[in-house]
């Protein structure tokens, strides 16, 4: 479990507050505090979640419960380099399945996970609507299409040599 | 007087208030709709599917426990497709239900199971995952086990109905489970041990920590001496395990069957709960005249006190030192009473029988030492009784064994809402003016979430409120903290209505939870009690003249304050 004061700085604990403060008069703004919460830190710690649940007055199972609903909200740290590969229909019968594998072998962790010094973290999602550019993937911001699993490999090496 | 509306119901006509729903209505009309997630006063949420009916006007089959009525509605609860969507719900329910059911506690005794019984499902009809989820063995005091829940979520609004909030409903689709935040077992959530979870459950996914197999084993050990004492409210419910009317007080039979478990002892709790009121309002008087820290909370309720000390730790100084009577009993028998009959209190096996769960977890506080070596909830002394092939509505009235037989209607109110604080009106208002004698304080009886009144006794104004259910409790903490309200002696017991509705009572089944007022009628057994009781006030009562000249010497002597008084910890949660 981690817990905040182990993965926050003060600014973003003081930018965490101004966003509940702003909407916790608001019904139903936990959803809205959660998407802005995990802008500030990258995902959802436990530290974080507490911090909502007190300010709003509600359980943390409560909290939670919105949190693991959610396929967007992440309980996990992510990547310097955010790696989402699109699993939606057009994607998936290109053969997006068989790029997702050959990432996770090319960057050594499963889907959902983040590697041990933060550089890469892997997430699939549904769509970016680049469906003509089938298979197509993200990092960060920077859309990669028509993938194989030998050209991501090609992708995926550039980022590496960028950080060594 | 609200709007009326009329419908009919399986062309039953029916006039409801506006506003009711489909299942208020067809109560009215003597109709039974299958529920479960539904649960009187605690859930109701239209998610589980079984209350499904026709409509007119609506679209698809509508939930009954949640819609509301409307004027020339006519509602079909009985069509074939109505029962081929509860028969389906229900398999697959059972598609990923653990069927453990030979040897379920609930079994005969579930929901899920009636219902599958009565809409003739086939339980293997849908072919579920394999589950084997550990159970969560974590807390002394309750054992859960995933595998067999149906994420009705009564639990979770139990639990959040008790400003608790230790579980809610995890993840989504298929794996969607209820635990707590972050997957922590129930004793490391904020979980206070009260047990609600337990009696809103409608199969067998909760159920007590049990110690009946620690409570056979001294009752067959011959170097053991082994004395039972029951909770004021556990002669107020066990009937309802044999069968008999909410309501039915079987004290004189209980200790009969309880004795022919073969213990040496049976014994009254209500005794010590005399002896708390003692203590207390000994404790509430001193503190109004040395300038203590005001006001004054009871502290006979674990799953209060446990609460205190997780989320509202700044109130502790306000918490009374008074041991519970389980713990006081425990303290007295491995004290006073060894000593008085040469008995070595490791050869004394005590054994507690009480309508809670959070007493197990009590006895289990360092600071307890020990002295009570297992508490049994009433569901599990029923179980014993009827292992044992004990027949409780068969035997005689027997009396409790000396010399902790005798107590006051002030102990027996101990179990209801209320009742601490009337009991402890009686003797502090003595204590004051001994010309006092007043014993009825009706404004705190009743189910009311929170109840206050002021009395004027010797030129003392005393300002006290009655809470039960956690939310209430939490309610007074912040009106104190806010200066809204100013008290002096604030009465709290943690399970909605007090001990006769604790989470250790019998599991009653829906169709009388959710028509019945358990509350009331068990607390009224109590009231009963004491209102034939010749003894009201705790000070009359000759076993606390007997126990403050042979032994205490005072209320709050020092020897009181070693075995009778405690101490609070902060515990704060994450």
């Amino acid at each position: 479990m981690e817990h905040c004061a182990a993965c926050g700085t003060p600014e973003q604990a003081a930018a965490l507050k101004a966003v509940i403060e702003g909407s916790r008069s608001t019904p139903g703004c936990l959803m809205h505090i959660l998407q802005e919460a995990q802008g500030i830190y990258g995902f959802l710690p436990i530290g974080v979640q507490k911090t909502i649940a007190e300010g709003l007055g509600i359980s943390l199972s409560e909290v939670y419960g919105v949190v693991t609903f959610y396929s967007q909200f992440s309980l996990k740290p992510k990547g310097k380099h955010r790696i989402s590969m699109c699993l939606g229909t057009a994607c998936y019968v290109k053969g997006a399945d068989k790029v997702l594998e050959a990432i996770e072998k090319e960057i050594g962790i499963k889907c959902g996970e983040c590697t041990e010094d933060g550089l890469f973290s892997i997430d699939s999602c549904r769509c970016v609507g680049a469906c003509g550019l089938a298979p197509v993937m993200m990092v960060g911001d920077e859309v990669y299409g028509r993938l194989t699993p030998d050209s991501v490999k090609t992708i995926l090496e550039g980022y590496k040599k960028e950080e060594a | 007087m609200a709007n009326m509306v009329n419908l009919k119901i399986n062309n039953i006509p029916v006039t409801v208030p506006e506003g009711s729903t489909i299942l208020e209505a067809a109560r009215e009309a003597h109709i039974e709709i299958p529920t479960l997630c539904y649960l009187k006063d605690v859930s109701c949420v239209g998610s589980c599917r079984m209350c499904l009916v026709e409509a007119t006007g609506a679209r698809g089959l509508v939930a009954a426990c949640v819609y509301p009525v409307s004027e020339g509605m006519e509602v079909k609860t009985n069509t074939e497709k109505c029962r081929k969507s509860r028969k389906m719900t229900l398999e697959l329910m059972l598609s990923k239900h653990k069927k453990e059911c030979l040897a379920c506690e609930r079994a005969g005794n579930c929901e899920l199971q009636r219902l599958s019984t009565e809409y003739g499902c086939d339980p293997n009809y849908f072919e579920g995952e394999e589950l084997s989820t550990p159970l969560d063995l974590s807390a002394p005091y309750v054992v859960r086990d995933r595998d067999k829940c149906i994420n009705c979520n009564r639990c979770v609004a139990a639990c959040k109905k008790q400003a608790v909030g230790a579980i809610g409903p995890i993840g989504r689709g298929y794996a969607v489970h209820v635990g707590s935040a972050f997957e922590m077992s129930l004793m490391e959530s904020v979980c206070v041990g009260c047990g609600q979870c337990i009696v809103a459950c409608p199969v067998g996914a909760l159920k007590e920590r049990t110690t009946v197999d620690e409570v056979w084993a001294a009752l067959a050990d011959p170097t053991k001496k082994v004395a039972f004492f029951t909770a004021p409210s556990v002669r107020a419910t066990l009937g309802e395990a044999f069968g008999l009317p909410v309501g039915t007080n079987v004290e004189g039979k209980m200790v009969a069957a309880i004795r022919r478990l073969a213990p040496d002892y049976v014994f009254n709790m209500d005794v010590t709960a005399d002896l708390t009121i003692m203590e207390e309002a000994s404790e509430l008087l001193n503190r109004i005249q040395t300038g203590k820290p005001m006001p004054m909370f009871t502290s006979c309720c674990p799953a209060w006190v446990k609460f205190v000390e997780q989320k509202h730790p700044e109130m502790i100084p306000h918490l009374s030192t008074c041991k519970s009577p389980q713990e006081m009993f425990g303290g007295l028998l491995k004290s006073y009473w060894c000593e008085k009959n040469g008995v070595d209190p490791k050869d004394l096996f005590v054994v507690s029988v009480i309508p809670c769960t959070a007493k197990k977890y009590e006895c289990h506080r360092p600071e307890m030492n020990g002295e009570v070596d297992a508490a049994i909830t009433t569901r599990e002394l029923a179980r014993m009784l009827k292992t044992a092939g004990i027949k409780l509505t068969e035997l005689p009235e027997e009396e409790f064994d000396d010399p902790f037989a005798t107590c006051s209607g002030g102990g027996t109110i101990f179990g209801a809402t209320g009742g601490v604080m009337e009991a402890a009106l009686r003797v502090a208002a003595k204590m004051l003016d001994g010309k006092f004698e007043v014993v009825d304080f009706p404004e705190v009886r009743g189910t009311s979430p929170i109840k206050e009144a002021t009395y004027n006794v010797a030129g003392h104004t005393v300002r006290v409120a009655v809470a039960s259910g956690l939310a209430n409790a939490e309610t007074i903490i912040k009106q104190l903290e806010s200066g809204e309200k100013q008290y002096d002696f604030i009465e709290i017991m943690a399970c909605p209505g007090g001990c006769v509705n604790g989470g250790g009572q019998p599991t009653l089944p829906d169709s009388i939870r959710n028509t019945a007022d358990l509350k009331s009628l068990r607390a009224q057994a109590l009231y009963s009690s004491d209102k034939d009781n010749k003894l009201r006030r705790s000070s009359d009562s000759p076993v606390m003249d007997l126990l403050y000249n042979d032994y205490f010497g005072a209320p709050n002597s020092h020897k009181a304050h070693e075995i009778l008084h405690t101490s609070y910890h902060e515990d704060k949660r994450i």
